[in-house]
């Protein structure tokens, strides 16, 4: 088993509605020096988080206690930029274990996907919705079903269905990861090996 | 049935096809570097597996090195712990390091094509998104996380679902003192920053057609910011010509066997792409950014534009022009800099030094600007001196320094300070990239080199 399994997950959210939130901003790349997986949640969102003297900017999300949970709402085309994988680690780092979004980039949402971290692609009008009743009421909790492919806002019970391949989802409702897929095709890869021309 | 360029390579590379999953893709070519790679090498410590073929991956050491003094020992003992790794790796699994100091050591995305390990026809990965610089040759390149250089690492393959295709044309001649850097962000400029997210690219047209390799890299390059994994164009004499002879590219009857296949590397009349679309290369002028992503760019003599005449949101519009400190409507022309930065995987090569150079040549680095000129590779480096440019650029007041990423993402001290403008060759003018608190405008060499000697963002057009 790779990573944790995920089946359903019910948890009031963290409201960021800024678009095109970037790897850069995620985690900056001066934050990238270690050898290991571990503590990038420390340093989740740094500079929009801390100030240059490291005392917290108190208007960043982050930094106001009425929001927590285990789901992160992000704003359109979040996660582009870079591939550090290192950006997914921070949020998984921190306690998410789900990213919500009107569009996501792509290398970010694969990064998310190989680590055992949910990305729900959903609606821009559900998006909306779902950050304005969070800002009516921090304690407003989401449903996600991977099962059954759904999200829902449970104040209002309004529900979309997202999208993921059945290989993916098979694997995150198992906890496992590709390198156990790949593990067991080993022969036929050694085949093909032969037949490359370079 | 009629297939494009990306159908043929990707096609071919297919190990296996899982129904309602992603395909198993081979990969042929794998880069690796001391930033993204370390975790990779502790998962398969940790599941007790091997490299499966180590003379398929390269390892280059490049994001977190310093700029000069390399003959030195690395002071920052993160970045020292980094680069021992990478190299502590390499020699446990018999890949291949050219680490600090070699001398075929640069940027990963400049060596890879300089010592032909780039070929047409490949895939090709790296846990760095620039990757897509690779694709200028005819190759299927895109960047990586970190647990799939782990994949790579151990069973050469990925699991990828198959991008949609798009191809991009851009016809017509380019202008005077437009170059592939400005084609690269006139594009993103019109597609914006996720314009092309979920497809790969073609790039097509006499303008593609008529660049050189190294205007290709640096185009291929710039895909990743519209949002595409990658972008290709398909090979042709010059690509051949290029890499004809590197130390890498296959030899004698291989070539020969080689070159059968590269020949075929063309998209179909009747290919069908998912979306298209074209350009006027006439509509092209030396380009800029304004804002805190690549697709924030407009032609260097045009006004900021105002928040209704953008995509998106006017809240994040107006958060982004805050950070750079710019208003609506305000001409860029003429606003004072601090820093000017030539080099990177984007416009590292040697052809962006000529640029520079030609700009700078019989003028002198205005006393308000701090200028990093960074070659891409131990290679580019020797060339700039073998052709006089390190001449023109010191007579200039210009200093040269060693080969590595440096401030295009500042991992090492090539940190632009809170609050100064830099106008940089590089790709990404996200907040804080290169230095807590920077600001970037992004810009071609020529563009770049008329900041440094002027001090202020100035038309390139009226210095050459």
């Amino acid at each position: 088993m790779a990573y944790d399994k995920f089946t359903t997950l019910t948890s009031t959210a963290v409201p960021l509605p800024i678009e095109n939130v970037d790897t850069d901003q995620i985690i900056p790349a001066r934050f990238l020096k270690a050898t290991t997986r571990d503590g990038f949640g420390d340093n989740l969102f740094r500079d929009w988080r801390y100030n240059g003297d490291n005392t917290p900017k108190t208007d960043f999300v982050l930094n106001n206690p009425i929001y927590k949970g285990k789901i992160l709402v992000g704003g359109k085309n979040f996660g582009s930029g870079s591939s550090r994988e290192h950006a997914a680690w921070a949020v998984y780092d921190y306690g998410f274990r789900c990213v919500v979004s009107s569009f996501f980039a792509d290398i970010f949402k694969n990064n998310c996907l190989n680590i055992g971290v949910l990305p729900v692609q959903i609606s821009a009008e559900f998006s909306n919705e779902i950050f304005e009743a969070i800002y009516a009421d921090a304690n407003t909790e989401l449903e996600v079903n991977l099962e059954a492919q759904t999200i829902t806002l449970l104040s209002s019970g309004t529900q979309e269905s997202f999208d993921i391949n059945g290989y993916k989802r098979e694997n995150m409702l198992n906890g496992f990861d590709d390198i156990d897929y790949l593990q067991n095709m080993k022969s036929e890869i050694e085949t093909f090996t032969e037949s490359r021309p370079f | 049935m009629s297939k494009t360029l990306f159908d043929k390579v990707w096609d071919s590379h297919v190990v296996r096809n899982i129904e309602d999953g992603p395909d198993v893709l081979y990969i042929d070519r794998h880069l690796i570097h001391e930033v993204t790679s370390p975790v990779a090498f502790v998962g398969l410590k940790s599941r007790g597996l091997s490299v499966l073929y180590p003379e398929r991956t390269f390892a280059v050491a490049d994001h977190n090195t310093p700029t000069i003094n390399q003959h030195l020992p690395v002071e920052d003992p993160l970045s020292a712990n980094q680069l021992k790794t990478l190299e502590d790796n390499a020699n446990q699994y018999g890949i291949s390091h050219w680490g600090l100091g070699h001398q075929n050591n640069g940027i990963v995305h400049v060596v890879g094509p300089e010592n032909g390990i780039t070929v047409p026809g490949a895939t090709i990965v790296c846990g760095d998104s620039h990757t897509s610089t690779h694709g200028a040759f005819g190759a299927i390149a895109f960047g990586i996380g970190t647990s799939e250089v782990e994949m790579v690492l151990t069973t050469q393959c990925i699991m990828q679902p198959k991008p949609k295709k798009m191809r991009i044309s851009v016809n017509g001649a380019l202008s005077k003192g437009v170059t592939p850097k400005d084609v690269g962000l006139y594009i993103i400029s019109q597609l914006t920053t996720s314009g092309a997210t979920g497809y790969f690219v073609e790039y097509a047209g006499d303008v593609f057609e008529n660049m050189t390799m190294e205007g290709r890299m640096t185009v291929c390059n710039l895909s990743i910011e519209m949002g595409a994994r990658g972008g290709m164009i398909a090979p042709d004499e010059k690509t051949f010509d290029y890499i004809k002879g590197r130390p890498k590219t296959p030899k004698g009857a291989d070539w020969d066997k080689a070159m059968k296949y590269w020949e075929t590397l063309k998209t179909d009349d009747a290919a069908v792409f998912d979306k298209e679309l074209t350009f006027s290369a006439s509509d092209i002028e030396p380009m800029i950014t304004y804002g805190t992503n690549p697709g924030m760019g407009m032609g260097i003599s045009n006004n900021i534009p105002s928040a209704d005449a953008v995509e998106g949101g006017k809240a994040t519009y107006d958060k982004s022009l805050a950070y750079m400190g710019y208003a609506e409507n305000e001409q860029m022309i003429g606003k004072k800099i601090d820093y000017v930065f030539i080099g990177s995987c984007t416009n590292g090569r040697i052809e962006d030094f000529r640029a520079f150079a030609s700009i700078v040549k019989g003028r002198q680095k205005a006393d308000n600007v701090t200028a990093w000129l960074v070659p891409g590779s131990h290679i580019v480096e020797a060339k700039i001196k073998e052709e006089g440019l390190l001449d023109i650029f010191e007579t200039a007041g210009f200093v040269l320094r060693e080969p590595g990423c440096s401030a295009c993402l500042a991992m090492n001290d090539d940190k632009v300070p809170a609050g100064k403008y830099a106008v940089s060759t590089s790709n990404r003018n996200f907040e804080g990239r290169q230095g807590p608190g920077s600001r970037t405008l992004l810009a071609s060499p020529l563009v770049a080199a008329a900041a440094a000697v002027t001090g202020v963002v100035t038309d390139p057009r009226e210095l050459l």
